[in-house]
């Protein structure tokens, strides 16, 4: 190598004399200087550049923040935020959701029509009408609404600049389950798309405390899965309430499951530092940038167009074909049973003690690729039993559910199965992708799953236990 | 005001303002904290606790910083002025 | 450095602009109003974790502009300033902006000094002036620029202010049409003395392919990560060397 091309090592040699030379000359004294120097130099240049000519107005931050994160309205503020945002979102995604399904069942009328004319096989029909068709039409009716609505006012929130404002707030917890005070902001990222949050970890610079975020991001509902949190809460949690305050009930709901998902991050995170990933938190700075007000219309279209589009492509992308296989599993016969049948039929046992059947179990199951299918397949799984029958109408939905046998105690348990299982596909390449280890990613995927069946597992005993059910 | 004592900034109140004498912290994080502006010499203003008790908002440079006592117990200086008043109002 | 044969720079070969500058300071809002993507952008520090590149014409000349994560320093060996210091010392983009937050200019003009320290091709993006204006506060640009050395743009990128300036003063200098005299920090005698005695050596290692100044100064700071750098690219450089038979010039290697 040396004779082929002596510059190299020559190259490497002065480098190494170099940095000799330079150690000599160094001393721990350099450092300071250099950093004052070049701080009275910042400082000198603006002085004579820089005119603040209103203390006062440099000051409005600092005075909405002694009241944002005040000992006394620090957390009621922060709470009835979320509050606000789950409401808004519940009550404006009802009617465009009802739309939206009406009007996707008008046109597989239409599509049914066509393919009779056209002496389409019935089987094909099936597939692309019964299936894909409406595997795709309940992600994008049930999901487009409240992401379209939820996005938007988040991002209104987050362009404000009130983030930062929860991580100081909730520092103190983090501190105390031995995590990093930027864990807050990387949950936050969650609520959009966990895998994509798992990147935002990269803000928290020690190993150990980023690691703590991975492992515990999915805690954090997704896009993916507020639709049936949303869902289920509205149909099972908030019966005997009408009008407002059913909305009121089931965003109530919905932000325990928000709270509830915080708690056990805090726990896991908590239980993690004691036992793998022990350790003392390490040092970090937080800065609290100055309220901005948000560009409005500029915000809103931006934010609920971005995740439009990134719903609708999931859908296309995950649920379109997942539709189709469910179709066909439902529709493949093996002695008396389809094959989705016998699947459920194992699953049913164990989802059972669950709280559960082997419909969700399966859903679930087949979800892994993307939360958003998780849903679709249930309903597809459950309609591909009974009688076909057509489900143009959000209030027939809850019928569905009736007819197999649901009460509140299932919906909760799928909703803190969805709340605490886990995280998606996606989450988990990323997760391995971040940390290039197959042993924390698989531990990603079993902490959460461990929870989420000893949860469901001991609500459903202590249901029944009290005769609750 | 107490005569030209040092103190921890974690002893400073929300209100008053501190002239930063030393530092005892090493490493990456001195440097971070340099960075940031709490370079002896320079005047910090302590903003308000958390509603927990820490971390602690303080002004510098015109940007406001939080730390945990952690960090904020090792930054010395002297109280220049400034008037405490509670934090929840 | 960074000689151009042909004069326009078509889709194959752009020029290259990179965005560094504090957290927060809007150079994502920035990058999107330039290149019409789609970064992540938040009034918090620390959302942009992922180095983004995206492009724009101008004037029928095509541009790469890079999303550098927001930094404090470059000097503090955290990870992401290491990402924006490699770019700026090793890959050299023909033009580096540094955004500046209008309303915490001292604070920003900390990172604004070490760029200038390291690099001649720069040119200072004040943003978020709609804030500045709100909150009373003047910028003398001018005195800026002329203090500083190099261009000094105004702009308010949420609302697309000061970007066609912003776009001429970047083609001006991208094409070498701007003298530029950046800023560079004078020390005490002892340390611009250690200064010189390293300069020599720096420059007969790595020729005029690295400043020699500031490397001088930082191996007298004992930046470790920086050390490092070296040490890897002399490395890939060998291996690169080995497999091609070629020994061009050290650096730039691309990354
Ligand atoms: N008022 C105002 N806000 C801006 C401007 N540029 C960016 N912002 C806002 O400042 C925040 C930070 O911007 P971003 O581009 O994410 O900063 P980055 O961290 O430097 O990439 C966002 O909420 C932007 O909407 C501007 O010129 N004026
Ligand atoms: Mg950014």
């Amino acid at each position: 190598m040396g004779s082929m091309n002596p510059s190299i090592p020559s190259k490497r040699n002065s480098l190494n004399a170099l940095l000799d030379q330079a150690q000599t000359l160094s001393s721990n004294s350099i450092r300071d200087e250099i950093v004052s120097q070049i701080h009275q130099t910042g400082s000198t240049v603006c002085q004579d550049t820089v005119r603040y000519t209103d203390e006062n107005k440099m000051m409005r931050s600092e005075k909405l923040d002694r009241i944002l994160t005040s000992k006394v309205w620090g957390f009621p503020i922060m709470l009835a935020l979320l509050g606000i945002v789950f409401w808004i979102t519940i009550a404006g995604a009802n009617v465009p959701s009802a739309m939206l399904a009406d009007f996707f069942g008008w046109i597989e009328g239409y599509l049914t029509l066509a393919f009779h004319a056209l002496h389409a096989p019935d089987w094909l029909h099936g597939v692309l009408v019964l299936g894909l068709y409406r595997g795709l039409s309940w992600v994008v009716s049930v999901m487009l609404p409240p992401m379209a609505i939820f996005f938007p006012v988040f991002a209104l929130l987050e362009n404000f600049g009130y983030l930062p404002r929860v991580a100081f707030n909730m520092d103190r917890l983090f501190k105390g389950a031995g995590g990093h005070g930027k864990q807050s902001l990387t949950m936050a990222m969650g609520f959009g798309c966990n895998a994509a949050a798992i990147m935002s970890t990269r803000i928290i610079e020690s190993p150990r405390e980023r690691m703590m975020a991975i492992l515990t991001n999915n805690f954090v509902p997704c896009n993916g899965r507020w639709p049936t949190l949303i869902l289920l809460s509205s149909l099972f949690m908030a019966t005997g309430f009408a009008g407002g305050a059913q909305t009121l009930v089931t965003a109530s709901v919905v932000m325990g499951m928000v709270l509830l998902g915080i708690v056990v991050t805090l726990a896991v995170s908590w239980a993690l530092s004691k036992t793998a990933l022990k350790g003392v938190p390490t040092h970090y700075t937080l800065e609290l940038p100055p309220y901005r007000r948000p560009k409005l219309w500029d915000t809103i279209l931006r934010a609920s167009i971005d995740k439009s589009l990134f719903v609708l492509k999931r859908a296309v992308i995950i649920a379109a074909p997942a539709g189709v296989i469910t179709w066909i599993l439902a529709n493949i016969d093996v002695g008396n049973l389809s094959v989705l049948e016998h699947v459920v039929a194992f699953l049913d046992p164990f989802a059972k003690a669950l709280g559960m059947d082997g419909f969700i179990l399966m859903a679930f199951i087949l979800g892994l690729p993307a939360n958003e299918i998780v849903l679709p397949i249930l309903l597809m799984g459950y309609l591909s039993t009974g009688a076909m029958l057509e489900v143009d109408n959000l209030n027939e939905l809850k019928q569905i559910f009736l007819d197999h046998g649901w009460t509140w105690l299932t919906a909760l348990n799928m909703m803190l199965f969805s709340l605490l299982h886990y995280p998606c596909g996606t989450t988990l390449v990323n997760i391995y992708k971040e940390t290039k280890s197959a042993k924390w990613t698989f531990l990603s995927f079993l902490i959460p799953t461990v929870i989420a069946i000893g949860v469901t597992f001991a609500t459903t005993q202590i249901a029944h236990a009290m005769g609750w059910v | 005001m107490s005569q030209s004592s040092i103190i921890p900034l974690t002893e400073g109140l929300p209100g008053q303002r501190i002239r930063i004498h030393h530092m005892t912290l090493e490493g990456t994080m001195r440097r971070r904290l340099l960075d940031l502006g709490f370079v002896p010499g320079s005047e910090v203003k302590v903003l308000q606790r958390s509603p927990l008790g820490d971390p602690v908002a303080f002004r510098v440079i015109h940007t406001t910083i939080a730390l945990r006592k952690e960090e904020s117990s090792q930054i010395f200086g002297e109280i220049i002025g400034g008037e405490y008043h509670e934090s929840t109002h | 450095m960074n000689p151009r044969t042909n004069p326009k720079h078509s889709q194959k070969n752009p020029f290259r602009i990179a965005l560094a500058g504090n957290p927060n300071t809007g150079k994502s809002t920035l990058f999107n109003a330039l290149t019409g993507l789609r970064q992540h952008t938040g009034n918090w520090p620390g959302k942009t974790v992922i180095h983004a590149e995206g492009s724009y014409q101008y004037d029928g000349d095509a541009y790469t502009v890079i999303d550098l994560p927001g930094t404090y320093s470059l000097y503090s060996n955290s990870a992401d300033e290491e990402v924006a210091r490699d770019c700026i010392i090793f890959e050299k983009p023909d033009v580096t902006v540094v955004v500046l937050d209008a309303t915490a200019m001292e604070r920003n003009m900390n990172l604004a000094l070490q760029v200038l320290e390291m690099a001649d091709r720069v040119v200072l993006c004040i943003n978020l002036m709609d804030e500045a204006k709100k909150k009373g506060i003047y910028i003398n640009e001018k005195s800026l620029s002329k203090k500083l050395g190099v261009p000094v743009v105004k702009t308010s990128a949420r609302n697309r202010d000061g970007l066609d300036r912003l776009q001429k003063v970047i083609q001006e200098m991208a094409y070498g049409r701007t003298k530029t005299n950046p800023y560079r920090i004078r020390y005490s005698d002892e340390l611009e003395e250690k200064i010189s005695a390293l300069e020599e050596s720096v420059t007969s290692t790595f020729g005029d392919r690295l400043p020699a100044r500031w490397v001088a100064l930082r191996l007298l700071d004992g930046d470790q990560s920086l050390i490092d750098s070296l040490h890897q690219r002399i490395e890939l450089h060998r291996k690169e060397v080995h497999n091609h038979g070629v020994d061009e010039s050290l650096y730039p290697v691309e990354a």
